[in-house]
Order: C-alpha cells, then structure tokens, then sequence
C-alpha cells in the first residue's frame, strides 16, 4: 500500500529524476536547422529601418531588409549592388539613375521602383533619428515627392538638393534608413497616419534574408527563413536571447546552449582563443572610446591641460592589461577601417612632458575634478587606470559611475566635466565623425544643433571650416587629404583625447560558418551563415 | 571592582532607578553569555570592528595602488588573498572595506533610529488625525519595493557611499515607526504618564524624555536583526554598481567588479562574499540571541 | 451590520489612499531621475530636433501637476500607458512579465514553507539542543549570503561544473514557442497542454533560483515558527492534553499547531511580499523575465509608465496580503477580536 508519506517523497522525488536522467538529451546541443545567438538586447529602441538608430536594432533590420547598395566588407572604398543592379549620374552630379535588380518580399510580392521610392520618401516623411542621413540631400517631406521618383517599374530617381558627389550619396543610401520596405504592407497597417510606424517596430516588411517572427522585449527576437529572400544557406530560424551577464553567455556557449556568444569580455576570450570547439569571428568596428574635456569648467579649458592629459595615459598599459582583446590604441577621430583614416598614434606615457604642460598651464600644483564614465565594464576599470595616471600629474579625480543613458542625459545637458565614454560612427563616410567633433557653429545652450562637441561646449570656427571644406570636396583624392590633414590637426589641438577603438568578437561553436561583422552593426549579418 | 558592580547590579532589592535599570542590562548580558550563536557573533563582531579601527596597521599594502601588469595574481606570500582585476592587494582592500561597511551601517542606524522613533511616537502618543496622516506615510513607504525605491533614491542622488546610507535609511525606517507607535500606545495610558500631564509636562518633553527611552529596547533588538539586511542592501547596491565608487573597497562593489572572473580567479569575488556573509551571520546571530532573551514572541 | 459596513469602508478608503500615495511617489520619482526618457524613444544617437519632437509629443514639456493628472486620468480607465523601451502597453507587458515572477515567489515560498515550518517545530521541540542550535544556524546561514553570491555560485557548481542543472532562462529553445500561453504560469501552461517533456524542463529551469530563493526566506520561517511554537507548548491546554496521556505528536500538530498556523499567516503575507521583490536581483542573474527584471530596466531608462504600473502591482499584492492576513487572523483566533 502506498502511504500518503511515501507518495508524497516519491512525487518529490520526480523533478530529481529528470536532472540526472536527461543531462545526455533534452539539455543538449540546440536543434540543427535553428541558430541560437546569446546577445544584450537591452539597447533596443524600434525595428522600423526608419525609425531604429542603434546598433543591436541595426544589426536585426539589416537582416531583415535590403537596401539599394551595400558597404562591400572587404574594401572600405566601394559599394555593392543590392536592390540596385546599376546607377549613374547626371552631368551636374544632382540626377542619379538607378536601375533596380529583381528581388522579392518575404510576401512573396516582387520588389518594385514604386516600394523604393515610397520607402525613402516614407524615411524623410517620418523624420526621426536617422533621418537626416538623407535629408541632408535636401530632401523635405514637401518636395520629396518630386525629388524621389519611380519613372517605371525597375527605376529610380533622386534629385538632390546641390551637387552631390555619387560615393557619398551611395554609402549614405547603403544605412538601414534607406531600408526598402513593401510599400503595400506597410500602408495596409497604417494607423492614426503614422505610415505604419506602430506596426512596423514590432513586424517587417522586408526582402531581406530573414523576417521577424517575434520580438519579445528583453527576452528574445525571433527571425524566420525569408524563402524568397537572398538566403541560401541550412538555417530555417534565427534565435537571439537576451543574456544581459558575459559569464552566463560563456557558460552557455560552452555548454552548447546557444552556438553564438556576442559579448564576451577581454577574460573570456582569452580563455577561449586556446579552446578547438570555439571559433573567434573579430572585427574592428567603428566604435571610438575617448575623454571629453568640458569647455566650461576653466580648468579644463586650457590647451596645456588638454595636452598634459594626452601625455599622462599609460595607452599602451591599460590595453595590454585590461582590454586586450576588445580594443586597440587609436588616437584619431576617424575610426580604422573607414577611407582616409590616420592611424598615428603620438600620444604615449610621458609623465614629466606632462607635468611641464601643467606648469605652463599655471596648473602646478594640479586640480580636482570628477569624471563621469559608464558603469559597463571594462569602463570602470579603465576609469580607475585613467584616475590613477592622471593622479600623477596632479590632476585629482573623483569618479562617478552611472547608467550610460543617465551619462548621456549629463553630457547632452552639458553637466558633467570630464566624461569617458564612447562614439559610435553613424554612416559609412568620413563626414560623420569630423561633424560631430568639428563642425559647431553654435555653442549658445539653446542651440539648434548639439553634436558632440557642443557637449563639452567646444567651438572652433577653423575646425568647422576645414571639416565643412572636407566635406564638400569633389575631388576623392583630395577629400581624403583634407580628412587626413584635419585629423592630424584634431589630435593635437581638441579637449578630446581619444584612446581606443573597439573590436567586436563573436563567439561561435565550430560547426558555425559565415558569420559576418561588419565594420557598423549592419555589416552584422547572418546571410552566409550556416551550421554543420 | 567587578565583584562590586555584580554584587550592586543584581541586588534584589534596588535602591535607586538607575540600579534597578543597570541590574536589568546586567541581568540580559548574563543571560546572552549563555547562549553560545550570540557569543560566537558578538566575538566576530568584535574581530570585525577590531579589524576596521586598526586597519591602517594590519594591512600589507596600500589599497588603492595599481598594478596592472600584476592583475589577478593567486594568491602568494606577498599578497595573502592575491590581487584583483587592477593589481591592487585583495587583503588590504578588505581590510580597509571593513571601514566602508561599518560607516555605512552606523551611518544608516545613526539615521533610521531617530527617524522612525520620532514618527512612531509621535503618532502613537498624538493619535487621531496625526496618527492616520503618518501611519498612511509609513504604510505608503513599506508597500513599496525597497530595492527598487532605494534604486530610484541613489540614481536620483548621483550614485556613492552617501546616497546609498541615505536610500537605505529612508527605505529602512517604516518597520521601526510601527514598532515605536505600538510600544508608545502600550505605554501612553499608563499611571506614570498621566503624572507626568498632571505636573504640566509639554507633549514633546513627554514623549521624548519619557516615552522615547522605552521604546529603545525592542527597536535595539530590530536594529541589530536589520543589520545583516542593510549590509546585504548596501552589498547589492554596490552589485548593481549603485552604492560606493570605485576605488572605494567596498565589499559588494569588490563582488560586482570581480564576478566576470569567477570562474578562473574566482577568489576575488569569493572573498569579499565571505567577508559579508561572515559579518551578516555574526550579525543575525547576535540579533537571534538577544531576541530570544529580551522578547521571544516579537515579530 | 452597520459597524461591520463602516470599517469596511474605512479599509477601503484607506487603501485607496496608500495606493494613491504610491502613485504620487512613484511620478516624482520618474520626475527626478537624472536619465533623460526621451533617449529610450528615439535612441541614443539622435539628432536635436528629434528629441525635441518626442519630448513634445510624449507630454513631457508640461508642467508636473498636468502630466500627473492626465496619467491619473488614464490609470482611472484602466489605461496603465506604454512603455517605452517595449512599445507595448504597460498592462501587456506586465501580463506578459509578472506571471514568470509569481511563478518563482510561489513555488519560493511553498518550499520555504514545506521545509521551514517542520524544522521550525521540530527546533521548539528540542528547544535548547544541538538540534536547535544546528537548526538555527542553517537558517541563518540562508539569510546572510547575499542572494546574488548564491545565484553565482549555484550557476558555477550546478551548471557549469557538475552539469546536472540547465542554464538561464525559463525553458530550453526546442520548447520556444511550442507551448499556449494560458496563464503565462509555464508549469501550469505546459501541464495544461499535456506537454510533459516541457513540463519537466521548465520545472528545470526554476529549481535554481527557487531552492536559493526559498533558502533566503526560510531563516525568518522557521525562526518565527520556532518562537510561536515555544510559545505554544508552554500553553496551560497542552499540559493538560499530555496528562490526559496523548503522543507528542498529536499534541504538537493537533494542538499547539493550529493556534501558531495562524499567527504564521502574518509572516508568510509578508514573505511573500519580500520574495515578489527579492526576485530583482535573482531574475538578472537567470535572466528570468520577471517583473523584476522589467521595472528595474524601466527604472533606469527613466520609462516611467512601466515602474509606475509595476509599483502599483506590488503595492496592491502588499496591501491586499496584508489585509488578507488581517481578516484570516481576526476570523480564525477569537483572541484577537475586539
């Protein structure tokens, strides 16, 4: 007879059961035809291309939508086809042709001149945060109909504003705000006039290699094989869980609970360089780690200071020690990897050249100041080395480590005084970078434009006219020694002092091939990738 | 000398109130010394503060100086616990972070005590409308998710040692309110009292000189019971990178900082955990021994 | 009648008002975090103008008393908001959230329950022993390990080195997806479905960070159990019922017990209050998508609609819990009725 006792230890007995019975099956590698990617989704903000501007988003609506062109990888000077088979350009460089591929939609519809032009227009209609890497062309939400055009069913045609050289035009249009959308399907779920908007952050409309299943916040992004779509390889589904802790990752990649990790740290990657079931996929991204010297503090607004700052890192120490692996020293304002980049690194440990620079400064006996970093490692750290280096210089700093939005918020409201923190590039050109650090033509509090150096309240009228001359050179040739010449020049006369590019590695079990990144969080892609 | 002041302190019959009131104290300490978990971490807790006052002589090293070529070492004749992800002395850091958590926990007692004895006095000795207007605070702040609350107090703050004592104590003082409003109604009918309105004591002087003091007791029992909950706040603050800034060697910002290395150097998460797990149990136990003899049914 | 009525209303009045209290609390707060909630709009890298725009359009360049009465009114129509980071309504979103957090509270709180209780009476029975002590001391030990030390610790030797447990998360990806989200309780949704292997691998899944979050709650069980039941024993009715010549063990559970199971009520509501927030840190270490994890994230994004929304949640479980525990008490122990 079985007694209420016995009964009751037996049923409890069960959970037990399962653990020691099942560790060889149902917690086993993960199914074949299914990619699980363990990834920090918390940065998330919307999946619509026209409306999404960070890098995790980025990396999801790259793969689930296509553009006219692609930044090609390998050579960071050219573009490639996409949608668009071929273009050219008017004489006066303001009409540019484009003839589109044949492509289709994850609905099956085929990819038309008419859904080119509604995307774009729908993009600069929107208007939100990415949106002005096209409308710089001149594009309004009043003259966009007339100057974006469908004149047949496989061509396109822009106008811009003033003449335009066609590479930039072209690596600005390869940015997901120029992602194509099905115009059909967007319109069908239009509501209250947002074109769509609501629907398309949690939905897609797209030819890309694959298209959202499921987006649940914090937890998990599903994708699903997009049949008609470019892909061709073994994958049926793509699984990107959210894992906020780089030790849970490690662990569950190691274990064969997910076959990508995407944010191991420095530690672990060490540990695993030496490990035959993993396999490291790197690439320098445009990601600039640097320290901003507010303008207003009047410290800190000394050149010698800026310069005695830059002498008094120990550059070479804190990424041998603390980042091997996830950086590299880099000391200009243009990230690697892009055209016209200088890779010079002046800047090495000179604690007496620095001491003399705070003398000059009138600054011997040194200040107090604090500095505000993020509190994601390896920003701690670093900010502890950096306290420790300045310290001997006689630069006293308090730190302050806080969430990096609520860093952000500081910066933008020009609170903080010193600031490490980090500047990812928005699109695939030069421009990008020098405006943010160079062209600020108003430093008033109330300004129409904030870009970075409006943060550290830093104004300097020759920067912003050499940045602007850069910009608007015709000549490729010429326009890269404008970059080079300004860069040069940023690194040894700003209150900026950048130290360190990042590289992002992604962990992946070794019967994972073709995982791609890319220099931005588009390039990221799973369009090669297949599992053995 | 001591047999003098045994012999006076248990006295059975007490000449004066002071007497009496050092015989009670005597008499608990008598019989806390009977029981041993009290003892065991009234003992620790001694080490521990020992430890905290004296640090500058125990350390080996200087807590705060960088070795970054030596980061992560095991540990050696040198550097008895190793040293952490920026080469600095793990032993010394510890020691030293004994200074951090005894601040805070006294900072927040000296805070929490006052504040929650004040409200729960007064409401208890006013009643009415008072009484409903501060319980309804005190109810709004207990119903609320504390770490989250004390989260919201520190962000809002900048966060760093002083903002995490004060979130913690403005999350902490609610229970204590209760306490001293329940021992002050208990007490508010009582003969002695009444004497007092009678010669023409004011209100504040009532409850402060009078009601105030006998309230103490349970809410030193409470006290030290919460002591080993703030350390375990102040500890996860510092874990969600809130409390104390670096190169503060606070213990649970040591743990948040040393958790990505736990499973190859996994002494420099494990031994600041154990520090405050020491400290915690120490703390609970003597919490534990002094409620079994002041109160046994308090809850 | 009439009486009975009237401190109903009083009870009513003044719960509303504690909620209420909350709600105020609960903006300001948003209202003077240092993180702009624009930024989880529209990115951090966006332009001016955009953040101009989504600050005018998300209300938040009026004046605080204003933004405070429109949220009101919207809460008084059921109309928790959106969130902002998940761009779903905050009532989905906690619908989807919360039950993944009841569920690890509940199952914490039966297994402290379920262990603490007996070990409680059996430390009151041999008050004084070794047994007690020893008892004690496991306890306590439970209580003064940060919970986040134990979560650690637990993923290290359970998953990592003796492999007999499975990683973060709430289930295993083969059963993503597969099963109907009924009460968006997993142990329950998978029985319901008749899906045993899902069922067990969720059962998997929670086994950690409940066994370490019973862990944490048992010390105050089982002390409490321990001082109700030493309290009990000493009772006039129970020397009695052992003249009478009844086993210890009827004495113990028949009597003594059923007068401590009340008082217990008080402390298990309170518990489990503690557990539904306590589950914060433990939900980050799984990555368990809990409420926890959903205000905390909220919170530091300055997306007050989730925190606010959440808050109440927790605020009205607290305040239900303990009126709960109030009328069981005054029901159930004629000592107490005044």
């Amino acid at each position: 007879m079985v007694s209420r006792r016995n009964f009751l230890i037996g049923g409890a007995a069960v959970p037990f059961l399962s653990y020691l019975e099942l560790a060889e099956t149902a917690f086993a590698a993960t199914p074949k035809d299914i990619l699980v990617v363990a990834q920090q989704l918390d940065n998330m903000t919307s999946l619509d291309p026209h409306e999404g501007f960070e890098a995790v988003g980025g990396e999801m609506m790259s793969n689930m939508y296509q553009k006219l062109v692609r930044a090609n990888s390998d050579n960071p000077n050219e573009v490639d086809p996409v949608i668009a088979a071929s273009w050219a350009a008017d004489a006066e460089n303001k009409v540019f042709t484009f003839k589109l591929a044949d492509a289709t939609f994850a609905s099956g519809a085929p990819v038309t001149a008419d859904d080119a032009a509604f995307s774009l227009q729908r993009a600069i209609r929107m208007n939100k945060s990415p949106a002005f890497i096209i409308n710089q062309f001149g594009f309004t939400a009043e003259n966009v109909e007339s100057r974006i055009v469908a004149t047949d069913a496989k061509t396109l045609t822009l106008t811009t504003e003033t003449p335009t050289a066609i590479s930039f035009l072209l690596f600005c249009l390869s940015a997901n705000v120029a992602a194509i959308v099905e115009k059909k399907t967007v319109l069908a779920n239009e509501a209250d006039g947002d074109l769509g908007n609501a629907w398309l952050q949690k939905n897609s409309a797209g030819s890309g290699s694959f298209k959202l299943q499921a987006w649940k916040a914090s937890e998990s992004i599903t994708l699903m094989l997009n049949e008609h779509g470019p892909y061709k390889g073994n994958l049926k589904r793509v699984v990107i869980r959210h894992v906020v802790d780089p030790s849970s990752q490690m662990l569950m990649l190691q274990k064969g609970d997910v076959d990508v990790a995407r944010d191991l740290t420095s530690e672990q990657l060490k540990a695993l360089q030496s490990d035959e079931n993993v396999v490291l996929v790197r690439k320098q991204i445009a990601s600039l780690m640097l320290i901003s010297l507010n303008q207003n503090n009047a410290n800190l607004a000394k050149p010698q200071v800026w310069e005695a700052v830059k002498w008094a890192l120990d550059y070479d120490g804190m990424q041998k020690n603390i980042v091997p692996l996830t950086h590299a020293v880099h000391q200009s304002m243009e990230p690697a990897g892009f055209p016209g980049t200088v890779t010079d690194t002046p800047f090495k440990k000179d604690v007496a050249k620095a001491k003399a620079l705070m003398v000059e400064a009138g600054l011997a006996d040194g200040f107090d100041i604090t500095m505000d970093h993020y509190s994601a490692q390896p920003y701690p750290d670093l900010a502890q080395a950096i306290q420790a280096n300045l310290g001997e210089i006689g630069i006293r700093v308090k730190l302050q480590s806080a969430e990096n939005r609520q860093v952000l918020t500081k910066m933008r409201a020009r609170g903080h005084e010193m600031a490490l923190s980090a500047w990812g590039t928005d699109y695939f050109d030069p421009n990008s970078n020098a405006e943010v650090f160079c062209i600020n033509k108003d430093n008033s509090d109330d300004a129409k434009k904030k870009p970075f150096a409006w943060r550290s309240s830093f104004k300097s009228d020759d920067f912003t006219a050499k940045a602007e001359a850069a910009r608007d050179e015709k000549d490729p040739a010429k326009r890269l020694e404008l970059y080079e010449a300004l860069q040069r020049e940023f690194m040894q006369n700003s209150p900026f002092a950048v130290m360190f590019q990042n590289t992002k590695t992604a962990a992946c079990r070794k019967n994972v091939s073709g995982f791609q990144l890319g220099v931005l969080s588009e390039g990221n892609s799973y369009l090669e990738t297949n599992k053995a | 000398m001591i047999t003098t002041f045994t012999n006076w302190a248990l006295d059975e019959s007490p000449s004066s109130r002071r007497q009496a009131a050092w015989g009670n104290r005597y008499r608990t300490w008598l019989k806390l010394r009977t029981n041993p978990l009290g003892m065991i971490g009234l003992s620790i807790i001694a080490v521990f503060v020992a430890i905290a006052i004296f640090a500058p002589l125990l350390a080996t090293h200087d807590p705060a100086t960088q070795d970054l070529a030596n980061r992560l070492a095991r540990p050696s004749a040198v550097h008895w616990f190793g040293t952490d992800e920026l080469g600095r002395d793990i032993y010394s850091r510890i020691v030293y972070g004994g200074r951090v958590t005894l601040g805070m926990v006294i900072a927040v007692v000296v805070l929490v005590a006052p504040i929650g004895l004040a409200i729960g006095c007064i409401a208890g000795y006013f009643g009415g409308i008072v009484d409903t207007i501060l319980m309804r605070l005190t109810d709004i702040f207990l119903a609320f998710p504390r770490l989250v609350l004390a989260l919201a107090f520190v962000a809002a703050l900048t966060p760093g040692i002083e903002s995490a004592v004060l979130a913690i104590a403005l999350t902490a003082w609610p229970p204590y309110a209760r306490l001293a409003r329940a021992e002050t109604m208990t007490v508010r009918g009582s003969d002695f009292i009444a004497a007092y309105r009678l010669t023409g004591g004011s209100a504040w002087r009532i409850i402060f000189r009078h009601i105030a003091p006998l309230c103490i007791p349970s809410l030193v029992v409470r006290v030290t019971l919460d002591m080993s909950s703030i350390i375990i706040t102040a500890a996860s603050l510092g874990f969600l990178g809130m409390g104390a800034q670096p190169p503060s060697p606070e213990w649970g910002a040591m743990i948040a900082t040393a958790k990505r290395f736990i499973f190859d150097q996994w002494w420099v998460a494990t031994i600041p955990g154990i520090a405050i797990f020491l400290v915690s149990l120490a703390f609970n136990f003597i919490g534990d021994a002094l409620r079994d003899v002041l109160d046994p049914k308090e809850s | 009648m009439n009486k009975r009525f009237k401190s109903l209303a009083a009870t009513l009045s003044s719960v509303l008002l504690t909620l209420l209290g909350l709600t105020i609390l609960t903006f300001l707060i948003g209202r003077v975090m240092p993180v702009d909630p624009v930024i989880a709009a529209v990115g951090d890298n966006a332009p001016e103008d955009v953040i101009m725009r989504a600050r005018a359009e998300m209300g938040l360049d009026q004046p605080l008393p204003v933004q405070f009465l429109h949220y009101l009114g919207q809460l008084l129509h059921g109309d928790l908001g959106v969130s902002v980071l998940t761009k779903n309504p905050v009532a989905q979103d906690i619908a989807r959230f919360f039950p993944a957090t009841f569920e690890l509270a509940t199952a914490a709180l039966i297994l402290a329950v379920v262990i603490g209780v007996p070990l409680g009476v059996w430390a009151a029975v041999r008050q004084g022993s070794v047994t007690d002590q020893a008892i004690r001391v496991v306890c306590l030990a439970g209580h003064s390990v940060p919970v986040f030390m134990l979560s650690l610790i637990s993923l290290l030797v359970f998953y990592s080195a003796l492999d007999i447990a499975p990683g973060p998360g709430r289930q295993d990806i083969i059963y993503d997806g597969m099963i109907d989200s009924v009460t968006g309780i997993l142990t329950i949704d998978t029985l319901i479905s008749g899906d045993f292997g899902a069922f067990r691998d969720a059962l998997a899944h929670m086994a950690q960070p409940v066994i370490i979050l019973a862990y944490f709650s048992m010390a105050y069980i089982a002390r409490m159990t321990r001082a109700f039941m030493i309290d009990a024993l000493k009772g006039e009715y129970i020397i009695t019922a052992r003249a009478k010549g009844l086993s210890l063990t009827t004495v113990i559970w028949g009597h003594a017990f059923p007068t401590v199971a009340v008082q217990l009520v008080t402390v298990l509501a309170l518990t489990y209050a503690g557990l539904l927030e306590g589950a914060v840190v433990t939900e980050t270490v799984f990555s368990w998508p809990g409420l926890g994890q959903y205000l905390t994230l909220s919170l530091m994004n300055a997306d007050m609609n989730p925190v606010v929304g959440s808050t109440l949640l927790i605020g009205v479980i607290y305040v239900g819990l303990n009126l709960f525990a109030d009328i069981l008490y005054q029901m159930l122990d004629p000592r107490v009725r005044s």
